[in-house]
């Protein structure tokens, strides 16, 4: 590999989509500060919640993707019936709301739960999970399958030819790993290691009720007390500045690791790594998927259980707010591709810092902040009312640009370095180069992503709350009105309709992209 | 950003069409479970319309703390005729804020545990924070004191007061009750803690999943169970201390160009088209018993000897040391 490839498109249009997302996360949080009076500033109280939060977050990064490398690849090397199902379920606790995901937790892992039933009947104490670890453990919980999901995609993308050229070389497991999926967890696991982090930094509600108390205060839990308790806006700006400030460092530090050459090009041949044989291979590879579907799908499992009584019981309003939640779900997955793609295309040439940051700091940014922010903007012009579902939308859309390029950018980068130059040679326009070339290869990443988009916005609960009335409800504000009404039985049949909605919406985006590999 | 425009678009639809139709519109700001179809704000909406020839609309925006957070983020601007759903322990900052109006109620007759004299805020309901249980709890503690000596395994869930108006409830009760000693009283409870909830719902559902012993809520909790449910398993325990007393709120906002209306709304909130709806939608006590008297199941509840609460100059004073006490004893 002589020299880079020029790339045919360069994402001229990236530059722009990267500006609108910096406005749209930097005039906000600009919109709080200038809002605010005087300002106490930050105290030992904040300074100590900062620590809490870069600590556990960089913990549950490394944890979950410690975790998801084996899972990914022992789900990569076998077949078994029902492997897509897992495979799509696997996005389930990323995508639900924290205060569903937490409920299944615990029905699992609580005090009450399965396991601590299990363990009374050996005549054990329960399980102690409130604390620390319990932090830990649910954003493992959270994290591990994202991981496991963007893993998978870097598996799929090794050429067939290289793993024949491997096979026909005698390589064994230990060899195949060296110099073939070395290489691409190279380039995979640092972006996972950054999404994972930035994702823990504005937990709130899973890390103060898994925290077991004011020990787990995060940054978010920070610039609650500074909105609801002192009404200090200037510091409720300056945390959010704090998670913009540890966005750059986490880009940065990133940066600093070298990233390696491309694993190649093949002829977009189907090829399935070969699983090693062996009893003790396969006795392993069944271990790591057996726990890692049982502790994703357990709790899952039990959504489902406690909410099928409550389906019937479920208002006529429950239904129209899931409807409402679909429609913000099409309008989140159009802004997420509008700005998706130019900003990968940018993102798979030159690595400019600023474009690097503007792709990232959604997830970083508080989205109690951001929400705030808007409000102030909207407020002078509309009706807030009117724009909590555009608002939503739009939210969940920036939301989910980070872990939409994340499968993008690796996808777009293979494809130049590939192929741009022949393409080139035979003086291919671009529109040919995007048809023929480009989108059959990266159908995948994109599906994933409009998938990841349309479903978090189903269950977002986070910029709602501020601008909702009584009317337009969302099915995610429905079920928290449920539970906060006594009607618990009703509540899990919500959240049942909830994780139904997500995935089944998750699905059929996700579904239109992979076909090929059979992920 | 096309969806901003069309928005806009929309907007000035829609107000150019409330104009024409020339019917005064009402806008009461109160927080989410008010406007709940299970919650008392469909029935209040239907009354008064019927009697006001005005259109009652309801935006909600979380809890208390929320609610009145969204108001001083309008200041000025705000689109709110009446705002429903504060409690006396916000009641100062939301004074303060200089958008309140005076209520036009002289001396009205109420009955709540405590004397009222507010001439901007006039209650609507109130209710005594507890803790509740099952009714098969083994050892059921009668003070905070009892409650620490209890074996360790013993479990309650509470809310974070700076995320949860319940918590602050929480954190108020325990110094009203003890004053200097609350420290003392929240390092004995720690051990018995077996989480800090963001609000209410998580620390009740925690609760009722069976996964603490008790929970902070009120005394009227177990008639829920009890009218809804048909379900006598549930009970509040009784402290000798004293219960601290949550009074729910409303005031009129002074810039409004519908005042008057706003102030009917005011009185209409003390009678009994709109207090007999409170008790089995808010399940709170209203603040003017209806004539029917209170539902049946309420005579079940226990009725708290000595209600405890901070006048609402003493509550924005008392707040923030007993936080820094409160964050002290709990993050050992």
């Amino acid at each position: 590999m002589a020299g880079r490839a020029e790339p045919l498109i360069r994402g001229g249009g990236g530059g722009i989509a990267a500006a609108l997302c910096l406005a749209l996360m930097a005039g906000p949080l600009l919109a709080v500060a200038l809002r605010a009076g005087d300002s106490a500033g930050l105290g030992p109280g904040d300074w100590a919640a900062i620590r809490f939060t870069v600590t556990q977050a960089a913990l549950s990064a490394v944890l979950s993707v410690a975790l998801a490398v084996p899972a990914a690849r022992a789900l990569m090397r076998r077949r078994f019936p029902g492997r897509g199902l897992a495979i799509t379920l696997l996005g389930a606790p990323f995508l639900l709301p924290t205060l569903v995901a937490v409920m299944g937790l615990l029905a699992v892992f609580g005090r009450n739960g399965l396991v601590s039933q299990g363990l009374a009947l050996l005549g054990l104490p329960p399980l102690q999970i409130y604390g620390f670890h319990g932090v830990v453990l649910g954003h493992v919980f959270f994290n591990l399958p994202l991981v496991t999901r963007l893993l998978l995609q870097g598996w799929q993308g090794i050429p067939a030819e290289r793993l024949r050229l491997s096979e026909s070389l005698g390589f064994g497991p230990r060899e195949m790993f060296r110099h073939v999926e070395l290489p691409m967890l190279a380039r995979v696991v640092p972006g996972a290691l950054l999404v994972v982090f930035l994702i823990c930094t504005t937990s709130f509600a899973v890390a103060l009720t898994l925290g077991g108390g004011p020990r787990a205060t995060t940054v978010e839990l920070a610039i609650y007390q500074a909105f609801r308790f002192d009404f200090d806006l200037g510091r409720a700006a300056m945390l959010a500045g704090v998670q913009v400030a540890l966005c750059v460092a986490a880009v940065l530090a990133l940066r600093l690791a070298p990233l390696p050459v491309g694993a190649g090009t093949g002829l977009d041949r189907c090829a399935v790594l070969r699983p090693p044989r062996g009893t003790l291979a396969r006795l392993q590879d069944t271990v790591v998927i057996g726990s890692v579907l049982g502790f994703l799908l357990l709790p899952l499992t039990m959504l489902v259980v406690d909410g099928l009584p409550g389906l019937v019981l479920l208002p006529d309003t429950v239904w129209a707010a899931a409807l409402r939640s679909l429609a913000v779900a099409l309008g989140s997955v159009a802004v997420t591709l509008a700005l998706a793609v130019p900003l990968a295309f940018r993102l798979a040439g030159a690595r400019a810092l600023w474009v690097e940051v503007a792709a990232n700091l959604s997830i970083a940014v508080s989205p109690l902040v951001l929400g705030l922010g808007l409000f102030l903007i909207v407020l002078p012009l509309v009706d807030p009312r009117l724009m909590a579902l555009p608002v939503t939308a739009l939210v969940n859309a920036l939301l989910s640009l980070p872990f939409v390029l994340r499968a993008l950018v690796p996808a777009i980068q293979e494809v130049n370095a590939g192929y741009g130059r022949l393409a080139a040679s035979l003086g291919m326009g671009r529109a040919d180069w995007l048809r023929l070339v480009v989108l059959p290869r990266v159908r995948g990443p994109l599906g994933f992503g409009a998938g990841l988009a349309a479903a978090l916005s189903i269950g977002d609960l986070g910029v709602i709350t501020l601008f909702a009335d009584g009317a337009r409800e969302t099915l995610p504000l429905a079920l928290f009105r449920l539970m906060g009404a006594y009607r618990l039985t009703e509540a899990a049949g919500a959240a049942l309709v909830l994780l139904g909605l997500t995935l089944a919406v998750f699905w059929i985006f996700d579904r239109g992209g992979r076909g090929r590999a059979g992920l | 950003m096309k969806t901003h425009f069309i928005a806009t678009g929309l907007a000035l639809t829609l107000t150019t069409g409330v104009v024409m139709a020339d019917t005064p519109v009402l806008t009461v700001y109160t927080y989410d479970s008010f406007v709940a179809d299970w919650g008392p704000g469909p029935a209040i909406e239907t009354a008064f319309e019927a009697r006001c020839g005005c259109d009652l609309q309801w935006v909600a925006a979380g809890d208390g703390a929320a609610l009145l957070g969204r108001l001083r983020l309008e200041g000025a601007r705000t689109g709110a005729d009446v705002v429903l759903g504060l409690d006396t322990n916000l009641t100062d900052a939301a004074a303060k804020t200089g958008l309140f109006a005076r209520h036009d109620l002289e001396a009205p007759s109420l009955d709540l545990p405590v004397g009222w004299d507010d001439d901007m805020f006039l209650p609507y309901d109130w209710g005594y924070f507890a803790f509740v249980h099952r009714a098969d709890m083994a050892q059921v503690p009668r003070s905070f004191e009892e409650l620490i000596a209890l074996p360790e395994d013993v479990k309650i869930v509470i809310q974070d007061p700076r995320s949860s108006t319940p918590g602050l409830g929480l954190l108020l009760w325990v110094k009203a009750a003890y004053g200097d000693r609350a420290p003392e009283i929240w390092e004995g409870l720690a051990p018995h803690i077996l989480t800090v909830t963001k609000g209410w719902s998580e620390a009740y559902g925690l609760f009722v999943e069976g996964e603490a012993d008790m929970v902070l809520s009120y005394t009227t909790s177990p008639a829920y169970h009890l009218i809804a449910e048909g379900d006598a398993g549930y009970a509040a325990a009784a402290f000798e201390e004293g219960h601290y007393l949550q009074v729910e709120v409303a005031g009129a906002i002074a810039s409004s160009d519908q005042l008057d209306l706003a102030q009917d709304f005011l009185r209409f909130m003390l009678t009994d088209a709109f207090q007999s709806v409170i008790p089995t939608t808010n399940w709170m006590y209203p603040a003017v018993t209806p004539e029917g008297g209170l539902p049946d199941g309420f005579e079940t509840l226990i009725a708290p000897e000595t209600a405890l609460l901070y006048a609402p100059g003493e509550a924005a004073k008392m707040r923030d040391p007993a936080l820094n006490e409160w964050l002290a004893a709990l993050s050992r």
